[in-house]
């Protein structure tokens, strides 16, 4: 169930110029699933709505849950001074997340762009495939690659970076050109660009992908119809073609969305 | 205590209710809140077929408040009448029913098939949206074309029918005594103001839109003195809304003249906020020995 609480900061550190890594002591790790997000609210009553930020780890035994964002505004600039024992306003778990079950045993693409890396990792950490199977592709703008070592545990990891400074110069689209890549499912989660070559890919591959997209969103809840994204069929719930990313999402089968 | 107050011969448990297009139909809340502790559940804009709305951004968040342009997209009052009252219906609390439409006829449509409907308490008439470029608020801001749509709406709907007046006009309480002559039962104000962002950055409009409609705290001290001149100018019982937060903020309204309130964005703030103003109201009535909440309607001076 749902729900907005007071939690606690466990951790934080930046780990790359403004990308702020943060451990919270939070009873919503029990049902947070992989590709689900948390709103966190600014305390700075001047700036209102939650921020919509995903979940990069679940440790549900020890009650906590990591996040990895980016400085994009002042209420994420905020949330980066926050310190260990520091309250931190949270509501969730929102969102479906990565429907896991389809790819287990299968033969998966697990990418992850720029600031939508992070939760790629908890999916790569519960996909239930041999770790062979798990083909991690990373794409960052330089050598600062966050979080890479923390995958490499789970599966093969690539990397693409636009200065060409390690892996392959370009995207996650190259660095699969250039080492000769496949896969029978792909899960991705980064820009805009990048999602939309993943859906094209997908769609001559003929291989399912399923993409998490973003927002600007309001309620997080699904009440608002402020993060909608255009659906190819008739929604079941909208009976538009408009789907919630906050609800219906933020992951959905590449093929069921115009982007 | 009472907190009981009567709009149009409907009595309310109390005063809180929901501002239409933050709470849907109530669903999605309902993990977070107990309807049946709210007075009323008012709904997200309801139309004669599905509409699909704006294209995205639909919001962006201002300094004390947030622009919206979603554009009354809604799935049409088939699936609303088939899916979200037999939902709504389930709970000890009074339906309210906003309706929208392009034209005056799409409005009577709805209201007609409401008039059916048993578990619908009142009507709230949407002629005040400005992210629409058809209806809506063109029905809201000249006083002949409100007149003209408050009076058909009436000779159709079954329900009492509140009004949701604009603030983006130059006299409300013209307007308001507009609609009252109309045969309006109630009004409710005030929908959003509308307001612009430009993301300096991208030298973008932050909304698709352009502009959206403002809403959040920083709008209260104009809703409040809108609720003021509008209860100053008309008999009818007044729905406030504009920013509340809280029961302090509810009481606010109460004093200006308001005989109900709705929470609106702050619902996106907290989840809790509709039950939380109730009961900051009983704190209020509690501390300051008020007997019924209807004493404080219109008590300032």
């Amino acid at each position: 169930m749902k729900q907005k609480q007071t939690a606690h900061v466990l951790s934080q550190e930046e780990i790359a110029p403004d990308i702020y890594d943060m451990w919270i002591e939070t009873s919503l790790a029990a049902q947070a699933r992989p590709g689900q997000f948390l709103g966190v609210y600014p305390k700075d009553r001047s700036t209102l709505l939650p921020r919509p930020i995903s979940i990069c780890e679940v440790n549900a035994g020890a009650d906590a849950l990591r996040i990895v964002y980016r400085i994009a505004g002042a209420g994420t600039r905020e949330f980066s001074v926050y310190r260990a024992g520091e309250t931190i306003e949270l509501l969730g778990p929102l969102g479906n997340g990565f429907p896991l079950e389809k790819g287990a045993g299968k033969k998966v693409f697990l990418m992850g762009g720029g600031i939508g890396i992070p939760p790629i990792l908890e999916l790569a950490k519960q996909l239930e495939t041999d770790k062979a199977e798990k083909q991690i592709i990373l794409g960052y703008r330089d050598s600062t690659l966050f979080l890479k070592d923390q995958f490499e545990q789970y599966g093969t990891v690539h990397v693409a970076t636009e200065d060409g400074s390690a892996g392959t110069k370009g995207n996650v689209m190259d660095a699969i050109r250039e080492n000769g890549l496949d896969a029978e499912m792909i899960f991705a989660c980064g820009p805009m660009p990048m999602l939309r070559a993943v859906k094209k890919y997908a769609a001559e591959r003929k291989a399912p992908a399923y993409i998490s997209l973003e927002e600007h969103m309001a309620c997080g809840v699904g009440a608002c119809l402020g993060c909608v994204v255009k659906t190819k069929e008739i929604d079941h719930h909208s009976h538009v073609n408009n789907a919630r990313i906050c609800t219906d999402g933020p992951v959905f089968e590449a093929g069921d969305v115009e982007i | 205590m009472n907190t009981e107050v009567i709009i149009a011969g409907v009595p309310l448990k109390n005063p809180v209710m929901t501002a239409s297009g933050t709470f849907g139909s109530g669903m999605e809340y309902s993990e977070f809140v107990d309807l049946n502790q709210l007075g009323a559940v008012v709904t997200k804009g309801v139309a004669n077929v599905p509409w699909p709305g704006n294209p995205t951004p639909r919001v962006a968040e201002v300094y004390g408040g947030m622009l919206n342009a979603i554009g009354l997209q809604n799935p049409g009052i088939d699936v609303f009448l088939e899916r979200d009252i037999p939902f709504l219906n389930q709970y000890d609390t009074k339906v309210i029913v906003n309706v929208c439409g392009r034209t005056v006829e799409d409005y009577v449509e709805v209201a007609e098939r409401l008039g059916e409907e048993e578990a619908v308490a009142m009507l709230e008439i949407n002629v005040s949206c400005p992210n629409v470029k058809e209806g809506a608020i063109a029905f809201g801001q000249n006083a002949d074309a409100l007149s003209h749509i408050t009076r058909e709406i009436k000779r159709h709907a079954k329900q009492p029918v509140i009004m949701k007046l604009s603030p983006n006009v130059t006299d409300i309480a013209l307007l308001a005594k507009t609609a009252e002559e109309a045969g309006a039962d109630a009004l409710s104000l005030i929908n959003t103001i509308t307001g612009m962002k430009i993301d300096i950055h991208r030298r973008k409009f932050a909304l698709a839109n352009k502009t959206g409609g403002m809403s959040g705290p920083a709008i209260k001290p104009i809703a409040v003195r809108m609720v003021y001149q509008a209860a100053q100018a008309v008999k009818i019982p007044i729905i406030g809304m504009g920013g509340i937060a809280n029961g302090e903020d509810a009481v606010e309204f109460l004093l200006a003249g308001a005989s109900a309130v709705s929470v609106g964005a702050m619902n996106f703030v907290n989840p809790y906020t509709t039950v939380e103003t109730v009961k900051g109201i009983e704190r209020y009535m509690e501390r300051y020995h008020v007997e019924n909440v209807t004493d404080l309607i219109g008590a300032v001076s």
